[in-house]
């Protein structure tokens, strides 16, 4: 029986490190290709030597899908392309295209120039990497060669992000990538039609929350803001240069404008014009509301927010900063961090997910003396706070996303294992489909039982839909064929076209039976009551008495003959052929029990 | 498979295609060269036009003088200019399953479909088409509803009335039909009934046929159509491009193994190369500006103004006009700006690489940044303020009957240092004009048409080798005015079928073929068996549910079990209930194996008589004859059912089944 097969090489009970492999009716597509924030050793990237041993992963795989441009959904490309070594097709979306080397570019520069790594990837080669990219329309069918096909659906997660459908002939595979079910600010929810993939793989980042309404987390996040720089501290918020800083930027320009604020709002790095930039080109991929008002007042020109400098960490006075990384694991917020965290006035909000290993993990799980590089111990004073920003669907949005796709079967990767359990759970009671939750390196096989498509004549289809006097156009047909398999095509004819393609004469099978009944009249007579007979019991069959005598049941012949001996005995020959043998075989039973007394 | 014609405009097409179960309309072309007829709209009033003389018949009545002008020998009805509806009398148009918009261009007769035919399908579009379509519709309802005309004119179109005019208002056809704009309200009503698709979206329509548009290559989201069912293929092919200007490249690779191809959309001017139409039209702007004079480029909003713009964008340094104002004048000029740069995924290679920097893909930005380009929603307001001559102003409508352009026709037109060029290819200069006559401006043509020439399209069918094309008529002769350029129309075997207005066509297509789904347990329970080498067959016998025009087989419900009750039946209960069906029989017996295996089985009396066609098997003792010949059996016998069914299942073993 066919099966898909699931790998994930990361994001197996656990998030970070997205690549996950799927086989389906012999086609290989590797699912994102991220890195791991949590880890500076190997452990950072997939072990793509899972995949082939020796010999290139060209061969082993049909096609790459990268879900968005988060790192730990893409971060691992070029070293994948480029260093270990593919040169197949990568498909993304428009914007992930646009924005996924910038990012690249940065996480290269953090570790190879701050970190003074080496054997890391170049810039070269994220340029090489992303010319084997191809890009693709939302909705657009992409066929990656003559069976495989791709198609993307919204996910609302990041500017691009996209979930994806794997296709092979019957067989279907999901994959939802990051997602979110809610549109907030800046992007639409996620959406997908019926489309009942034999397994839907979906992330579980937040399996366990039931989130609170947006707009009271908005309330409470412009309200620990705004007490904050009222009594003259100072707010970090980490972030990821795209995707919740936009939505973070548009709340806060709105409250600064409402409530007329004057505390600067800063924005780190040099990537936020340019993101912003990003933002306005891509304005159809975001929510209605935005793409609507966008020709007279364009959502991403901020007036309130200013581009950061880092001397401005030192400036007294209360101020806001959105500064990346998002986990506080490198970079401008690790530093900023590290200059206020001294001061209770300040505070730092962690409006996302982070990933263990990170200071932003650590200061979130309640530790509050960090052991810096250099064995220096950083005593946290500021407050912390976390509000669950993260475009990530909530358990009621993981569940509303399986009604919506009907899987057969489904996959949690991206989230806890103990958090997957639970949800698990609740998908098998609610759905009662099957729910995996491999770790990494460890295989699921689903099989799959798909229907067969052959080729009907329409000849036979139209015969066997006008048969008979049907009343009820629904109702269910019994139709008979002959398949005809040459070549790996299939063909469903009429057995007549069947005998006439392969050059074959039919045989006619006939019977003929003696009946004999006592009836002393004359063999026409006899003939009439046999007719008169059969016409009473047989009333949807057609019967009709010859001129010659002989009646006719549909194709069945009777005639009635004097019997050479006996006068009192008529002698009927019941014939049929074999096509007729139910009918043929009752009718000799029937006339065997003899006729009825006539009457008059 | 039928066509239904409903416009006789090659350029703005709109037919209906039945195809298995379902209608579809392809395009909603609305014919606007109906308003050459009338007087145009000026924005304000101007006495030249008031001054017109009324049109007085031979015989000297005057009853038409209110309704009809004269102007240079040229007679105009003077009322709100009317647009020539696609037919809406061939056939019922609420049976319109769905429409396929092609372009923006050809989607302008969509309020008049879905608002007044019963229309309760779905419009299929792409984000582009919409959006500009949305723009263009704007823009022609507020240039008309801006200028109100107390008078509607109608006696003309009396027939026996128009018999007397003059041409070309002698010879316009289906008057009665011709209609006046739609509102705002029916544009918006019309427009929330597309939904919108990408290219090479497969979109099911009721299961029996499957759509996706294809990038054409022409305009910013123009699309061909590929409707097809898993055996038929039909291509629509609607203006479409294969220059290299801003929209993607044209599909051509998808176009393939299609048996029908409908073709319409191809240039308007086959003997204008538009390179050396953009060219001259650079080299005629420098001109008439350097000399001091104004240049007046009627316009659409939309498409070759964004390539006119990036041409300029690249010249005006090196022509010395970088001190030149262009003013950019409409009621969606800002809009139609804004939205040329947010639809990267559409637009070609380069300018999508543009977008990955990220810069804007159109240089246009740039000449608003600099305050080099300049856009106004209309004459009015700003405008008046910033004016400033020479200037080069773009502006609508191209008809010249209505819009800002009426405007600047009638301040320039006196004076000889002005150009007005002509770039759109949709109305004859010469008829636009007629209304301005005497006018002292020059005038230059420099249409640019970008959709595919004869050329492009007689190596696009050797490419693609459609079984069959169906075009408008015009297209399969030379035009009209061009009789000896043979050149000039569609060459392509076997001959394309042609189409005129009003026309039905039967599409040469028959089906033979449909797709059936064999349900896993059903497939498990066939027995194939080789017949020839290669070949396998296997009977068939299950149950067929049809739902939305799929259809599967599945086993057969295993026979209900008689009920135990003892009650005595009537016979007629053991009728049986449907003619099950058996299987077709092929194959030959070899009399000698069919004698043993009857003995094998406890036939000790077997006789064999030999007959001229085969052989007679007698069973004596059972009265019982068996004739075998090449391609039928007989089985005679007395009515012992055990043994008939004995034989028929002997029998039965050397036969193969079908």
């Amino acid at each position: 029986m066919p099966e898909i097969k699931v790998t994930p090489l990361g994001a197996g009970q656990d998030v970070g490190r997205s690549c996950i492999l799927v086989s389906i009716a012999g086609k290989n597509v590797m699912l994102d290709c991220g890195m791991h924030m949590g880890y500076n050793d190997d452990r950072r990237f997939p072990d793509f030597s899972y995949i082939t041993q020796n010999g290139r992963l060209t061969d082993f795989l049909d096609c790459v899908i990268i879900s968005h441009f988060h790192l730990d959904h893409c971060g691992a490309l070029p070293y994948f392309s480029e260093m270990v070594g593919y040169d197949g097709p990568i498909y993304m979306t428009h914007p992930t295209k646009a924005i996924c080397p910038i990012l690249l570019e940065d996480y290269r520069k953090i570790t190879v120039d701050k970190k003074g790594e080496t054997n890391f990837f170049t810039s070269q080669m994220i340029k090489d990497c992303m010319k084997k990219v191809v890009a693709v329309h939302l909705h657009q069918t992409v066929q990656v060669d003559e069976e495989l096909e791709i198609k993307a659906y919204y996910a609302g997660h990041v500017l691009g992000a996209a979930m994806f459908q794997i296709k092979v002939g019957c067989e279907s595979v999901v994959y939802t990538g990051d997602y979110n079910m809610t549109p907030d600010r800046h992007l639409g929810a996620a959406w997908i039609d019926k489309c009942r993939p034999d397994l839907l793989i979906t992330e579980s980042t937040y399996a366990t929350t039931i989130r609170d309404s947006k707009r009271c987390r908005e309330r409470d996040f412009l309200k620990k803001v705004h007490e904050t720089v009222e009594r003259g501290g100072k707010v970090l918020i980490p972030v990821f240069a795209l995707g919740r800083a936009q939505e973070l930027c548009i709340l806060l320009e709105t409250f600064w404008e409402r409530m007329n604020l004057k505390a600067p709002i800063y924005f780190s790095t040099g990537l936020t014009e340019k993101a912003n930039h990003y933002y306005k080109l891509f304005i159809t991929w975001t929510n209605q509301k935005i793409r609507k008002t966008f020709v007279q007042r364009n959502m991403f020109e901020f007036k309130h927010i200013k581009a950061f400098d880092r001397a401005f960490a030192d400036n007294p006075g209360p101020m806001v900063v959105f500064a990346t990384p998002g986990m506080l694991h490198a970079g401008q917020s690790l530093q900023i961090f590290r200059k206020w965290a001294g001061n209770e006035k300040n505070m730092v909000i962690m409006p996302g997910y982070c990933v263990q290993g990170t200071v932003g993990h650590k200061i979130l799980s309640g530790q509050r003396k960090l052991e810096m590089e250099g064995r220096q111990i950083l005593e946290v004073k500021m407050q912390v706070e976390y509000m669950s920003f993260s475009a990530h669907a909530d358990a009621k949005g993981i569940m509303q996303l399986i009604r919506q796709a009907e899987p057969r079967n489904v996959l949690l990767v991206h989230g806890e294992a103990k958090k997957m359990e639970f949800l698990k759970q609740k998908i098998e009671q609610e759905f009662h489909v099957s729910c995996f939750m491999p770790a990494n390196g460890e295989t699921t096989t689903i099989l799959t039982n798909p229907c067969i498509p052959v080729d009907i004549s329409l000849g036979l289809l139209k015969r066997e839909t006008a048969i008979g006097p049907l009343p009820d156009a629904k109702k269910p047909k019994l139709m008979h064929g002959t398949l005809l398999m040459k070549d790996n095509s299939f063909r469903l004819v009429s057995p007549e076209q069947a005998l006439k393609e392969l050059g074959l004469a039919e045989h006619q099978l006939r019977f003929t039976c003696r009946v004999h009944i006592q009836d002393p009249r004359k063999e026409h007579e006899t003939g009439l009551r046999v007719y008169n007979h059969l016409k009473g019991i047989l009333k949807d069959y057609s019967v009709q008495h010859l001129p010659d005598g002989s009646i006719t049941v549909e194709s069945i012949l009777i005639q009635a003959t004097a019997h050479s001996e006996d006068q009192g005995t008529k002698v009927l020959l019941v014939s049929w052929t074999y096509q007729d043998e139910e009918l043929g075989s009752y009718l000799t039973s029937l006339l065997k029990k003899g006729l009825p007394q006539s009457t008059p | 498979m039928k066509l239904y014609c409903l416009s006789g405009h090659p350029t703005l097409p709109c037919n209906v295609l039945k195809f298995k179960s379902t209608t579809i309309m392809l395009d909603c072309g609305l014919d606007m060269t109906s308003t050459l007829n009338f007087l145009p709209l000026p924005l304000v009033q101007s006495p030249r036009l008031s001054k017109l003389p009324g049109w007085v018949l031979k015989d000297g009545s005057t009853f038409l003088d209110k309704e009809l002008k004269e102007c240079s020998g040229h007679v105009f009805v003077d009322s709100v200019p009317e647009f020539c509806l696609p037919e809406t009398e061939l056939l019922d148009l609420s049976t319109v399953d769905v429409i396929l918009i092609s372009n923006y261009h050809c989607m302008m007769a969509l309020p008049y479909i879905t608002e007044y035919t019963g229309f309760t399908g779905t419009v299929y579009a792409t984000e582009p088409t919409v959006q500009i379509g949305r723009l263009l519709m704007e823009e022609l309802v507020n240039s008309i509803e801006r200028v109100p005309k107390a008078q509607s004119a109608s006696m003309w179109k009396n027939k026996e009335v128009q018999r007397l005019l003059p041409a070309p208002l002698k010879d316009a056809v289906e008057v009665s039909m011709w209609r006046k704009c739609y509102t705002m309200p029916e544009v918006n009503a019309a427009l929330s009934k597309i939904q919108l698709v990408g290219y090479s979206q497969k979109i099911e329509l009721f299961g029996a046929v499957q759509v996706t548009p294809l990038s054409s290559g022409y305009a910013l989201g123009s699309s061909n159509w590929i409707i097809q069912s898993h055996y038929e293929k039909v291509s629509y092919v609607s203006g479409s491009s294969l220059l290299t200007t801003h929209p993607q490249p044209m599909d051509q690779a998808s176009l393939k193994n299609s048996d029908v191809l409908i073709l319409t959309g191809l240039t308007q001017i086959p003997t204008a190369n538009p390179d050396g139409m953009v060219g001259e039209f650079c080299s005629n702007l420098a001109m008439t500006v350097r000399n001091g004079g104004n240049v007046l480029v009627p316009c659409y909003p939309s498409g070759v103004i964004y390539d006119l713009l990036e041409c300029l964008y690249q010249y005006i340094d090196s022509a010395g006009l970088s001190n030149v104002p262009f003013y950019f004048i409409s009621p969606v000029a800002n809009s139609s700006l804004e939205f040329s740069q947010i639809f990267a995924e559409w637009l070609c290679h380069n300018k999508q690489t543009k977008v990955y920097l990220p810069e804007p893909p159109f240089p246009h930005a740039e000449l608003i940044q600099t305050n080099k380009l300049k856009h106004y929603p209309s004459i009015h307001g700003d405008f008046s303020n910033d004016f400033k001559q020479p200037c080069v102003v773009f502006t609508g409508h191209p008809s010249l009957r209505f819009g800002d352009v009426v405007h600047f026709m009638e301040l320039w037109g006196k004076s000889s240092l002005n150009t007005v060029i002509f770039t759109e290819p949709d109305f004859s200069y010469l008829d636009a004009l007629a209304p301005y006559q005497p006018l002292a401006m020059k005038c230059v043509y420099c249409p640019i048409d970008t959709r595919l020439n004869f050329i492009q399209v007689s190596k696009l069918l050797k490419e693609v080798q459609p079984l069959h094309v169906v075009c408008p008529e015009q297209y399969t002769q030379p035009p009209p005015t061009q009789s000896h350029r043979t050149d000039l129309m569609i060459d392509c075997q076997p001959p394309a079928m042609s189409y005129r207005r009003a026309e039905v066509l039967t599409l040469p297509y028959k089906r033979r073929y449909e797709k059936i789904e064999i349900m896993p347990d059903l497939a498990d329970s066939l027995v194939p068996l080789e017949i020839k080498p290669g070949i396998s067959l296997a009977t068939v016998s299950a149950v067929l549910h049809t739902k939305d025009n799929k259809h599967v087989l599945q086993l057969p419900p295993k026979p209900p079990q008689p009920p135990a009750s003892k009650k005595r039946k009537r016979v007629s209960d053991d009728v049986p209930e449907c003619k099950s069906l058996k299987p077709l029989l092929s194959g030959s017996i070899p009399v000698d194996q069919f004698v043993q295996t009857l003995e094998k089985h406890g036939f000790s009396d077997v006789k064999v008589e030999d007959t001229a066609k085969g052989h007679i098997v007698l069973l004596q003792e059972a009265e019982t004859l068996i004739q075998l010949e090449e391609d039928s059996t007989h089985i005679i016998c007395d009515n012992d059912e055990p043994l008939r069914v004995k034989l028929r299942d002997l029998v039965l073993k050397f036969l193969q089944k079908f």
